[in-house]
């Protein structure tokens, strides 16, 4: 029954629960029929009963269940180095965390979370303190306020993903979801800063804003008035959404309402106590006098400790989870391509969405794939096209060098061959003519020693030559042989 | 890791999250007034619960109702003798929204005549198991959507209540059956019904006989062994452990005894007050269902029962055979779990881890 839920919000609106004790008669009749008529439409009966049932526990065990769970809180400190964000922070929970002074050098912003846990009474708080570091210190600003919007993202996203598990423990889960931002605004006494205005524009719709105004004691009262005056001003006309406090609930409604007044509030921090008149106050010594936190005409320290901690901690959580975080998680399923109506009206859903999607997602694999293989097929295909060009080019270079080469060792041995035949022409000429010469030696009586002589003419040389190339080669052949080597050879010729 | 997903206490395994020193706070600085803040969040809300009485006719499934709530929710429970008896188990439920001292708390009671009444009483907890699984499913239709409800409504059966008839043996097959199916998916809280017919040693006797045969058959009835969180719940649980099934009795007049009106039955030898610890075990049962542990049974149903449906739902639809006609998931599976081991609200399903998908 979809409409149950509807109903039984707005009969707080119509109801007048005077009476709390039951009755055994339905003494409660006028408002009963009204609403009893409202609920006749949805079915409902609001049943007065006859005697004591004893559910009126129910909130008590789900105190008692949330106590054994323990509480967490996280919040934000934006703000320019040295601004007082960390003192602040020690201040609001008397205690002191860890504090290490940053440095004004960072050429980035980045953000440290920091996460304690706080007792008190039966009440466990699990508090996480995310600091900006560098804030404001950059030459150029422009990238100042990105990284903490992705930092508040990153925390949704975090939390979205546990929730879509299929397998999930979210009771168990520890929620780092930025619950509050306090920004930290510099006493100038004009106006807004930029980089300020920039900031708080961007985080606006992504987590519950409470501007302070930090170091409230360089500013006098009358500046301050019209400090706060203008920076409100300022805000409402660049249209920045702060955290309102809720003023629906009767308990709370008139506290929040004056509050929402006296935004935003003026602090002081300081954790060192200065001794006023026989107490010990958290202060700040001046020479012209003493700035005591927890002094209401002095600063709205008292005023943001209540606001904060004792009174609307819970409906900050719940904010972040209904209203932000709901529009973080609508966007982002949006974004993936999710949505609660298909193309032809019906409801649509979002596992079936997200199944045609993977569906979708695996055929577009498939055919790129496909498309890739069959890319590479075809490379393949080319590249072994140009390898066979290649080789074939390479054949007919072979070709042709051996066709060459064949040539010329013809015309090589056509010459030798020539060579010889004149040799051999050269030799029977020669052998003719030593006949010859023989026959005029005997004529004229010449003896053997020119014979000797005539040994040593060149041409007898060339003969020997020839013979001793031959011989050489023919040493050579036979010392390779004789020697058994292997190889080239390696003797050079003389 | 634990298996079971409850709330942690804080004796259990701390979640994964990061280092966290416990500092010393110096002063008072007002964190417990959260709890207060808590409170007036959960008066203005007001509480839901839902309710399902199982058992056969005539075992004061109606007037047990009335005397938990102290309100008539159905205008006749007596069908008339022309009425033939229904054929198959239709399910009704009624909503009341009922009031005391500022908490609103919306009561569902679903009601199931019919059940155990035919000749043939095969497969007769099916339509049980999937009325508890349809508002499960609509529950995680609501939760998946893209734009939610700021509270989804909540018709998921937070507690079964099952009656079991005074025959002073011990289960009985229908019930074995029933009981073995229906404490995998939901709260079962076991009653004796109409126990005025039993004197106290037969109760006793009853008790014991229906406890073994519960432990016989694996049957974990609430409240779970297994869900128990620290040393203290142990105990309180433990005692209500060994008093269960409580031996109750019903009654709808009110009756002067000693100088009081008290609700009770009257008979010729005497005067049965429901509210009498020493007569039935009525308080009992009221206590465990309202007084102490109702948050405890929403929370076992929101964080294990439908958890283990969802981890269920959602991988059965991975498995679905990718055809023509698959994108059809409205139509949740109707009948009993794919897997019947009783003991699988306890163990993980341990081929989840491949199916964790990340965006």
């Amino acid at each position: 029954m979809p409409g149950v839920c509807y109903s039984v919000l707005e009969m707080e609106g119509l109801l007048l629960y005077q009476s709390h004790m039951p009755t055994k008669t339905t003494c409660l009749s006028s408002q009963v029929s009204d609403d009893e008529q409202k609920q006749k439409k949805e079915n409902i009966r609001s049943l007065t009963m006859s005697g004591h049932v004893g559910f009126e526990s129910l909130p008590d065990q789900l105190v008692n269940r949330s106590i054994q769970q323990g509480f967490c809180f996280n919040i934000l400190c934006v703000g320019e180095t040295g601004i007082g964000k960390s003192t602040l922070i020690d201040t609001l929970f008397n205690t002191n965390f860890e504090d290490h002074g940053s440095s004004h050098f960072y050429p980035h912003v980045r953000l440290k979370a920091q996460t304690y846990e706080l007792h008190e009474s039966n009440v466990r708080l699990k508090l996480t303190i995310v600091n900006t570091v560098g804030f404001g210190d950059q030459i150029n600003k422009e990238e100042s306020y990105q990284p903490i919007v992705d930092y508040i993202d990153a925390q949704f996203e975090a939390y979205l993903q546990e929730e879509l598990k299929i397998k999930r423990s979210l009771f168990n889960y520890h929620d780092s979801r930025i619950h509050v931002c306090l920004y930290f605004i510099s006493p100038t006494g004009h106006s807004l800063k930029t980089l300020d205005l920039l900031t708080m524009k961007s985080l606006d719709s992504k987590v519950n804003i409470i501007p302070v105004i930090a170091k409230a004691d360089a500013i006098s009262k009358a500046e301050l008035q019209k400090f706060k005056i203008k920076l409100m001003s300022e805000l409402v006309s660049n249209g920045v959404q702060i955290y309102q406090f809720p003023t629906d609930d009767e308990t709370i409604a008139k506290i929040n309402a004056s509050m929402n007044g006296h935004l935003p509030f003026a602090v002081v921090g300081s954790m060192d106590e200065v001794k006023v008149g026989n107490k010990m106050v958290k202060a700040r010594q001046y020479p012209w006098g003493v700035v005591q936190v927890e002094n209401e005409n002095h600063c709205d320290f008292v005023k943001l400790r209540e606001m904060l901690i004792c009174t609307n901690m819970e409906d900050l959580r719940e904010q972040t989870h209904t209203r932000h975080y709901e529009l973080y998680r609508r966007c982002k399923l949006e974004e993936m391509g999710f949505t609660d109506v298909s193309p032809e009206n019906k409801p649509l859903s979002l596992q079936e969405t997200y199944e045609a999607k993977r569906h979708e997602f695996y055929g577009e694999r498939q055919r790129k794939e496909e498309e890739m293989k069959q890319m590479f097929v075809q490379r393949v295909k080319e590249k072994e096209a140009i390898l066979k060009e290649a080789e074939r080019e390479l054949q007919a270079k072979f070709e042709h060098l051996k066709r060459v080469h064949q040539e010329e060792r013809m015309k090589l041995e056509e010459k030798r061959r020539l060579l010889e035949e004149e040799i051999i022409a050269f030799s029977k000429k020669k052998a003719t003519s030593e006949i010859y010469q023989n026959q005029s030696f005997m004529a004229s009586g010449g003896n053997l020693k020119k014979d000797k002589d005539r040994k040593k003419e060149p041409g007898y040389r060339f003969e020997l030559l020839c013979f001793d190339v031959r011989a050489c080669e023919t040493n050579g052949g036979r010392k390779d042989a004789e020697e058994g080597r292997e190889g080239p050879c390696t003797m050079g010729r003389p | 890791m634990d298996p079971m997903r409850r709330s942690p206490s804080p004796c259990s395994s701390r979640p994964s999250s990061p280092r966290t020193p416990p500092c010393e706070m110096l002063g008072y600085v007002g964190i417990e007034a959260m709890l207060d803040q808590l409170k007036i969040k959960a008066m203005k809300m007001g509480f839901e619960f839902n309710i399902m009485v199982v058992g056969q006719s005539g075992l004061g499934k109606s007037t047990m109702v009335y005397t938990l709530f102290k309100s008539k929710m159905w205008k006749s429970t007596i069908p008339g003798l022309g009425m033939p008896t229904p054929q198959t188990l239709k399910l009704q439920s009624v909503t009341h929204v009922i009031e005391e001292k500022g908490v609103k708390l919306k009561l569902t009671v679903t009601d199931t005549p019919g059940f155990g009444d035919q000749i043939n009483n095969d497969k007769c907890w099916d339509p049980i198991l999937g009325y508890i699984k349809e508002q499960y499913e609509r529950y995680l239709q609501e939760e998946i959507l893209i734009t939610r409800q700021r509270h989804i409504p909540d018709t998921r059966v937070h507690c079964c209540v099952y009656f079991v008839p005074p025959t002073g043996h011990c289960l009985r097959p229908l019930d074995i059956e029933f009981l073995q199916r229906l404490c995998r998916t939901v709260n079962v809280v076991l009653v004796i019904a109409r126990a005025d017919s039993l004197t106290i040693e037969e109760r006793e006797t009853f008790r014991r006989r229906i406890q073994h045969n519960l432990r016989t058959h694996c049957i974990d009835v609430y409240p779970q062994k297994c869900f128990d969180e620290d040393i203290n719940d142990r105990i309180l649980n433990s005692k209500i452990r060994d008093r269960i099934p409580f031996a109750v009795v019903g009654a709808d007049q009110e009756h002067l005894v000693n100088g009081r009106c008290v609700l009770g039955r009257k008979t010729k030898w005497g005067i049965i007050e429901v509210e009498n610890l020493a007569h039935c075990e009525f308080p009992l049962l009221r206590d465990l269902l309202i007084r102490s542990h109702l948050q405890d049974l929403k929370d076992i149903t929101h964080n294990v029962h439908y958890e283990n449906y969802r981890v269920c739902r959602l991988n059965e639809s991975h498995l679905l055979p990718r055809g023509p006609g698959w994108v059809n998931l409205t139509q949740a599976p109707a009948g009993p779990p794919a897997t019947p081991r009783p003991s699988k609200v306890r163990h993980q399903v341990q081929d989840d881890s491949k199916d964790d998908e990340e965006y």
